[in-house]
């Protein structure tokens, strides 16, 4: 479950401003990779283009490969909406959407793609919920909007919404910057049970929490004002964190810029 | 724990035959793009046909459209625009001047002095107003204010006759400033809603600093809430005034329908092109037809310019306060 | 020791006089609003009966009481709702096409330019423009169904910029959520965009709706006067409540102003409804209360 993603030599553009050059990795399967590094330096840029919403934005371009498990996801005859039916994303603040109950939300991806039958939806949507360890909080109310939850419960609401359209990776775009401790535990602990059925990719700020859930980390950086963002190095969580390789990773994890 | 079911069907992971989901796209697209396209079609139609329209009556018009004063398409086939231009504008601009201070004044009161509960309530009221049909006015200004304005045009005219603007021999209720008059009461509301919208936008953090400085209540008005809100009040105002230039049924009523220019707005004298168009179409000829469809051009290029005028204020206005902020 | 210094009295008489104006400019406004108010409805009243409501102005002679405005009734009724049937879907698609797709394309803003002017179209020019495209140079006969074309004209535009303000209200975080999801565009609008904005595009339509139902100039030159119900919009003249009111207070007897007064009164109900309707839909479904 959950498959590899290879990028190489990627490039994104907003317009003529190019965001981030040359990038290129492998991202393992049914693993956590981290991206850390100072703000502006691409990490979400690079996050989104793996999943096609870098294009959402008006001007937006990509350049270079993405293989998920060895097909292009560039390739001109992938539909952007397919890729975004393999590859899920939770958002830096959570976002249900306001006209639709619990049930509706998590059942949201599927319905909005096409039929599915009552007793179907109902057990992917418990099935979701139970996934992202809400089940318990709102099997009673499952009619109730989602806006009325707390931000912990809604943005494992958005999780849920996401594993239910069954993705192979799930993005995490700063999934826990908006969220108090207590929340972003609960959010840590799921993302450890999540990895053995999906591929996670995580953008944080928090270098604590990149070192304790992620298996791997990527660091990002700017090599100037205007420049664009690039992957200084990646490698083990441990290693990145203990033994660096690069001046600049250290300099970075040990809080002497950024 | 439940693992997810897996749907995947082999090779095709990224569902080349996606395509199918994403039908509906094209068509939605397409549509969309067609009805906005559609609206521009319609704007070039009313210019084309109004034009087609009028070129053959103005062809055979035997007088000067531009300076005549005179309007006998039916008859003599003169017929100019001059006096009902004079009067749309003139009649227009009498019923800014009377409504726009007191529009502001009634936005200030809404949004800055009354308390605040009702104020909700006044918002409310005020936006009803201006809901109010102009032919209500219309019957109102004619049933009514015209009968009512006779004794204050004598005063007027009596005490204040050495203005020219309030001179002239004879004095009537149905003249220039009675239909000024309800005009001035017709886009009083709309002016006054926009306005007190644009006020209680006013940012919290401008009038809170005016108060640390100890400005009393007016002083906060005039360093913070209305410099912000000038580009609004006077984009509001022009809107008052294209509305009031358009305005038919209601000065159709009242206008006393001569044909003339003078300033002596109480004397029984006044049109407007759009009030000449409601009271001749009835018995217009087809060249008395194309007569009105040129004069209704004229309208819509005059309030054209108005509305583009105001736009180009806002504009401005929005570079200095957006670089002043 | 210091004492509190009492602001000059310059500064306080300035503050006071300021006050007292705002408060006069209130008064001027509430004396002429409130007496349109009062007159429309204690004058209306002395016809506002089952007769007017119920029956037309046909075999009424010049100075006869009683008649009623039932044909006009049904034939604003008739009018306005075709004009919400053409103008509606056009506006709102179009707002759509500004918003989701047309983002800082030059059609885009060629579109919203016009919308501005066309905003800005005095009600007799849309009459006239239908009376030369539709009844003159196609040859149509004066109907309801041309009046319904005018009022849509000035119902368009309202229609598109309100539509469109609503929809730029709605956060972008909820389109990335469902584009995320993996729903293509257009699914994504009609299923999140659009019920997020429903409340709030139903109240700008309501608006748009009341505006144009008290429209006259429109109708006088394009749907034309009749004294009978004629319930087909389709053809031949039909009546419109505003130019009742205008017909009736141009005859000069009082039981024909009685009647104009009448159908002011029915008429300014009518949108008074179409409004209270509005600020309902805007009130009972509001999504910040989750429903």
């Amino acid at each position: 479950m959950g498959q590899q993603i290879q990028v190489s030599g990627l490039d994104a553009y907003y317009g003529k401003h190019k965001a981030i050059a040359d990038i290129s990795m492998t991202i393992e399967p049914q693993s956590i990779t981290a991206f850390i590094g100072p703000s502006g330096c691409g990490k979400s840029t690079f996050l989104r283009t793996l999943n096609r919403m870098h294009e959402v934005i008006p001007g937006a371009r990509v350049e270079g490969k993405v293989l998920l498990d060895g097909e292009d996801l560039y390739a001109p005859d992938v539909e952007p909406v397919a890729v975004r039916r393999m590859i899920g994303m939770v958002f830096q603040r959570p976002n249900p959407f306001p006209t639709m109950s619990i049930y509706e939300n998590v059942a949201a991806g599927l319905r909005l793609n096409g039929k599915h039958s009552k007793s179907n939806l109902d057990g992917i949507v418990e099935t979701s919920l139970k996934s992202s360890n809400l089940w318990n909080e709102v099997k009673d109310r499952l009619n109730k909007p989602g806006a009325g939850l707390s931000g912990g419960q809604q943005q494992r609401l958005c999780i849920a919404r996401a594993i239910a359209v069954k993705p192979e990776v799930l993005l995490m775009d700063e999934p826990c910057s908006a969220l108090d401790p207590i929340s972003t535990l609960a959010i840590e602990d799921l993302m450890a049970e999540l990895k053995n059925q999906f591929t996670i990719i995580i953008v944080t700020h928090n270098m604590q929490q990149a070192a304790r859930v992620s298996d791997r980390t990527a660091f990002f950086n700017l090599s100037g004002q205007g420049q664009p963002g690039h992957v200084v190095e990646m490698d083990d969580t441990s290693r990145i964190f203990t033994n660096p390789s690069q001046k600049a990773t250290e300099d970075y994890i040990t809080g002497r810029f950024g | 724990m439940a693992t997810p079911v897996r749907t995947r069907d082999g090779g095709s992971a990224l569902g080349r035959s996606a395509s199918r989901r994403s039908r509906g796209e094209s068509p939605f697209r397409y549509a969309s793009t067609g009805a906005g396209i559609f609206l521009l079609v319609i704007m070039a139609a009313i210019g084309v046909f109004l034009v087609v329209e009028a070129v053959p009556a103005l062809q055979a018009n035997k007088g000067s459209f531009f300076t005549d004063l005179i309007w006998e398409p039916n008859g003599s086939q003169i017929f100019g625009i001059g006096a009902l231009a004079f009067g749309t504008v003139v009649s227009a601009t009498l019923a800014l001047i009377m409504a726009v201070p007191v529009a502001v004044g009634v936005a200030l009161f809404i949004s800055h002095y009354a308390p605040r509960r009702m104020a909700g309530v006044l918002g409310y009221v005020i936006d009803l107003l201006a809901a109010v049909p102009s032919v209500v006015y219309g019957l109102w200004g004619v049933i009514f204010l015209v009968p009512f304005m006779q004794g204050p045009s004598e005063f007027l005219n009596e005490y204040l006759g050495f203005i020219p603007l309030f001179g002239g021999d004879l004095v009537a209720g149905r003249s220039m400033l009675t239909a000024s008059i309800v005009l001035a009461v017709m886009i009083l509301p709309i002016v006054a809603a926009i306005s007190r919208e644009v006020f209680l936008q006013v940012p919290r953090m401008h009038e809170e600093a005016a108060l640390a400085l100890g400005a009393t209540r007016w002083e906060v008005i005039k360093v913070a809430v209305l410099p912000f809100g000038r580009p609004g009040v006077i984009s509001a105002s022009m809107l008052g005034l294209g509305r009031a230039m358009g305005e038919t049924i209601a000065v159709a009523l009242i206008f006393p329908a001569t044909f003339g220019i003078s300033f002596e707005i109480l004397t029984p004298q006044g049109n407007s092109i759009a009030a000449n168009i409601a009271n001749g179409f009835g018995e217009a000829t087809p060249i008395g037809r194309g007569a009105l469809i040129a004069s209704g051009l004229v309208l819509f290029i005059i309030t054209l310019l108005v509305n583009t005028g105001a736009r180009m204020i806002v504009a401005r206005r929005k570079e200095f306060s957006g670089a002043a902020s | 020791m210091t004492t509190i210094q009492r602001i000059s009295p310059n500064r306080r008489f300035k503050d006071r006089l300021v006050q007292f104006l705002v408060y006069l400019s209130f008064a001027i406004a509430v004396v002429p609003l409130v007496a349109v108010l009062w007159m429309v409805i204690k004058n209306g009243l002395a016809r506002f009966d089952l007769e007017f409501l119920t029956h037309s102005m046909r075999n009424i002679g010049a100075t006869d009481a009683g008649g009623g405005a039932y044909h006009a009734i049904v034939g604003t009724l008739e009018q306005v709702l075709l004009a919400s049937v053409i103008s509606v879907p056009i506006g709102l698609l179009t707002a759509i096409y500004l918003v989701e797709y047309g983002q800082g394309t030059r059609l885009s803003r060629a579109i919203s330019f016009f919308v501005d002017v066309m905003t800005g179209i005095p009600s007799v020019v849309s009459g006239l423009f239908i009376l030369a495209f539709w009844i003159l140079v196609l040859g149509f006969s004066f109907s309801g169904f041309a009046g319904a074309l005018a009022l849509s004209i000035l119902m368009m535009p309202t229609v598109v910029r309100s539509a469109e303000e609503m929809l730029l209200l709605v956060p972008n975080d909820l389109r990335e959520a469902s584009y995320a999801l993996g729903v293509p565009k257009w699914r994504t609008i009609t299923k999140v965009v659009l019920p997020t904005s429903f409340s709030g595009i139903a109240t700008g339509v309501m608006l748009a709706i009341a505006r144009v139902a008290g429209e006259t100039a429109p109708l006088l030159l394009t749907v034309f006067f009749t004294d009978s119900i004629n319930t087909d919009p389709f053809s031949g003249p039909q009546m419109g409540l505003p130019l009742f009111v205008f017909d009736q207070a141009t005859r000069p007897t009082d039981t024909a102003i009685d009647r104009a007064w009448a159908g002011a009164l029915t008429l300014i109900l009518i949108v008074m409804l179409l409004n209270l309707a509005a600020r309902l839909i805007g009130w009972w479904r509001s999504p910040a209360k989750g429903r």
